[in-house]
C-alpha cells in the first residue's frame, strides 16, 4: 500500500483587525517615530522602557514619562547563530537586554555584530534607527556595538 | 472541604510528528485508556470535562472546537476549555468540585506543535506592541535567562549538563520519551551552542500527543473501587509579562504557588518539574526548596519529550502513577506558562492513608 497522500496549503497567521495603542504604547511608539525613547516611572520610582501601562506590582496607573537614551549596557544577551526567517537580522545575531542610560529596566532588542566573541554582558549599544520610522517598536532597527566604550 | 482524588492518567507517546493524524485521533486513544483504567463508557459518566490546547498552534481561531469531538457531541455534557497547558484544566476542575457542582471531572491536553515553527508561533504570543513584531522566540528569550543564571554564579554548564544527563537516563524507563539514554557530561558540552549559551540538548525536544487524566471526590473513587492518590494541594500564580521587571534567576510565583499548595508540609518524595530548558530545573528546584531526597524528574521530564499543553497535566499524572504504585507516599507536580518560567502551577499528591 502506498503512503496516503498528505493534503496541505499555505495559511498565514495574523491578526486581522487594527487596535488603538492608547496614552501609554502610543506616547512610547509615536516617540519611535520621531527617533525618541520613552518610558515610565513605577511606583517605586523605577524608571520602565518600554513604558507600561500599569504597575505591576500595585496595579497603579502609570502616568510619570521620562526619556531616555538611546544608546545604554547589554544586561544579558545570546547569540543566534541561524536566524530564523522571520527574525529581524539576517545574518547571525544576539538578542540582547539592554538597560538604556537613563532607564532602570531593561527592554529586550537585537544587536548586529560580526561575532559572538564581540558580545559580553557590560557592552555599549546604541540604537540604529530605520530609515523610515512608522511607529513600531522595529523602527529601531538594531542595536550596534559602541567600539570602545565598554 | 472535599478531599480530591486523581484516580486515571494516560499519555501519548512523545512524537516528532503526528503526521496525518488529527487532533481528535491524537486525544482519543488517551481518553479511551482513562475510561478503562476507571471502568466507565465515555464523558457521559463523568460531571465536568475540560480541556487545554492553543489555537496558535493549529494557526486557527477556536481550533480547540475540533478537539471536543473526541468526547461525542450528543448528548451534551458540561464541558470547559482553557487557552493553556491542561494542568490549568485540572485546576478549573479542582475549583468545580470544590464549589459542590461536579463530584468527577475528565481532563484532556493536546497539541500538533510540529505544524508550525513552534518557538517563532509563540513569540507571537508575547507582548503584541514591544515583542511579537521582533519575532523574539522562546529558544532565545531562555537563553537571555540561562546567561543571567551563569553569569551571577548561580549555576553552570556542568550543572546544566548534569540535568540533560539525569532526564535522558532517566526516560530509559518512560515508554513515551522521544530522546532517551546515556549521554556524558563531556560528550554534551562538547557540542556546538545552539543558541549561546544554550545548547540542543538543554532546549525540551518538542512532540505532537496528548494526555488524559480523571479527577474526582475520594467518596467518588471508593465508590469506583480504583486506587487513587489524594490531590492535597493545588495553586498557581503568575508573573509581570514585562520581561526586564522580573528576577529571571529565581521563580517568585513558584514559590508562592508552593507555600499555598502546602509543599513543606512534608517530605517530597518525588517531583516532576515542567522546565522545558535544563537551566529552568535548577531555578525551579530552589525555587520548590527540594533536597537531595527529593527524585526530581524520575520520567524524564520534558527535556526527554515535551507535549505542548499536555506536558503540565503530564506531570501530575507521572507523580500519580508513582504514588499508586507504591513508589512513593508523597510527591510535587509542577507545571509552566509562558516565557522563562512566567506563570506557574504547583500540585501536591499523597498516598490514601
Amino acid at each position: 500500500m502506498s503512503a496516503a497522500d498528505i493534503l496541505s496549503r499555505d495559511f498565514e497567521l495574523g491578526f486581522t483587525y487594527t487596535r488603538s495603542t492608547g496614552p501609554v504604547v502610543g506616547r512610547f511608539l509615536t516617540d519611535l517615530r520621531e527617533r525618541r525613547i520613552v518610558g515610565n516611572r513605577a511606583s517605586d520610582g523605577r524608571v520602565i522602557v518600554p513604558p507600561m501601562e500599569y504597575d505591576p506590582v500595585t496595579a497603579e496607573a502609570l502616568t510619570d514619562f521620562v526619556q531616555v537614551a538611546e544608546c545604554g549596557a547589554i544586561v544579558s544577551w545570546c547569540w543566534v547563530t541561524q536566524p530564523r526567517a522571520a527574525h529581524p537580522l539576517d545574518e547571525p545575531f544576539a538578542w540582547a537586554m539592554i538597560r538604556l542610560d537613563g532607564a532602570d529596566v531593561p527592554l529586550i532588542h537585537c544587536v548586529a555584530a560580526g561575532a559572538e566573541t564581540e558580545l559580553a554582558t557590560g557592552a555599549r549599544v546604541r540604537a540604529v534607527w530605520a530609515e523610515q520610522t512608522r511607529g513600531f517598536i522595529s523602527d529601531i532597527r538594531y542595536f550596534e556595538l559602541v567600539q570602545g566604550a565598554s | 472541604m472535599q478531599e480530591l482524588a486523581v484516580v486515571a492518567f494516560s499519555q501519548s507517546d512523545c512524537l516528532a510528528r503526528a503526521g496525518a493524524a488529527n487532533e481528535v485521533e491524537l486525544i482519543m486513544p488517551q481518553l479511551q485508556a482513562v475510561y478503562a483504567q476507571v471502568g466507565i463508557r465515555n464523558a457521559q459518566d463523568v460531571d465536568f470535562v475540560c480541556s487545554g490546547s492553543c489555537d496558535y498552534l493549529q494557526g486557527a481561531a477556536f481550533a480547540f472546537v475540533a478537539g471536543v469531538d473526541a468526547l461525542g457531541a450528543v448528548p451534551p455534557i458540561k464541558e470547559s476549555h482553557v487557552e493553556m497547558d491542561a494542568a490549568w484544566a485540572l485546576y478549573e476542575a479542582v475549583l468545580k468540585i470544590r464549589m459542590g457542582q461536579a463530584e468527577s471531572a475528565l481532563l484532556y491536553g493536546f497539541s500538533r506543535s510540529s505544524s508550525g515553527d513552534l518557538p517563532m508561533v509563540l513569540s507571537q504570543q508575547l507582548d503584541p506592541y514591544y515583542l511579537a513584531p521582533l519575532w523574539v522566540d522562546s529558544i532565545s528569550l531562555a537563553a537571555l535567562q540561562a546567561r543571567l543564571l551563569l553569569e551571577a554564579g548561580l549555576a553552570s554548564e556542568q550543572d546544566m549538563a548534569e540535568v540533560v544527563v539525569r532526564s535522558r537516563r532517566n526516560a530509559r524507563d518512560n515508554p513515551h520519551a522521544r530522546l532517551r539514554g546515556d549521554l556524558s557530561i563531556e560528550a554534551l558540552l562538547a557540542e556546538d551552542m545552539f543558541v549561546s549559551p544554550l545548547r540542543r540538548a538543554d532546549c525540551a525536544p518538542v512532540a505532537d500527543g496528548a494526555a488524559a487524566m480523571i479527577i474526582c471526590t475520594v467518596a467518588r473513587a471508593r465508590e469506583w473501587g480504583v486506587p487513587y492518590a489524594v490531590l492535597s494541594g493545588i495553586d498557581h500564580r503568575i508573573e509581570t509579562h514585562n520581561l526586564g521587571m522580573r528576577d529571571l534567576t529565581d521563580s517568585p510565583s513558584t514559590r508562592l504557588a508552593a507555600r499555598a499548595a502546602g509543599v513543606a508540609e512534608g517530605p517530597v518524595e518525588v517531583a516532576e518539574l515542567y522546565a522545558p530548558f535544563s537551566h529552568q530545573e535548577i531555578i525551579l528546584a530552589r525555587a520548590l526548596e527540594l533536597g537531595p531526597d527529593t527524585r526530581v524528574n524520575p520520567s524524564g521530564g520534558v527535556l526527554a519529550g515535551n507535549l505542548m499543553m499536555a506536558s503540565g497535566l503530564s506531570r501530575v499524572g507521572e507523580v500519580f502513577r508513582r504514588i499508586v504504585a507504591g513508589d512513593a507516599r508523597r510527591g510535587v507536580a509542577h507545571a509552566t506558562s509562558g516565557p522563562c518560567l512566567q506563570h506557574n502551577l504547583v500540585a501536591v499528591l499523597e498516598s490514601a492513608s
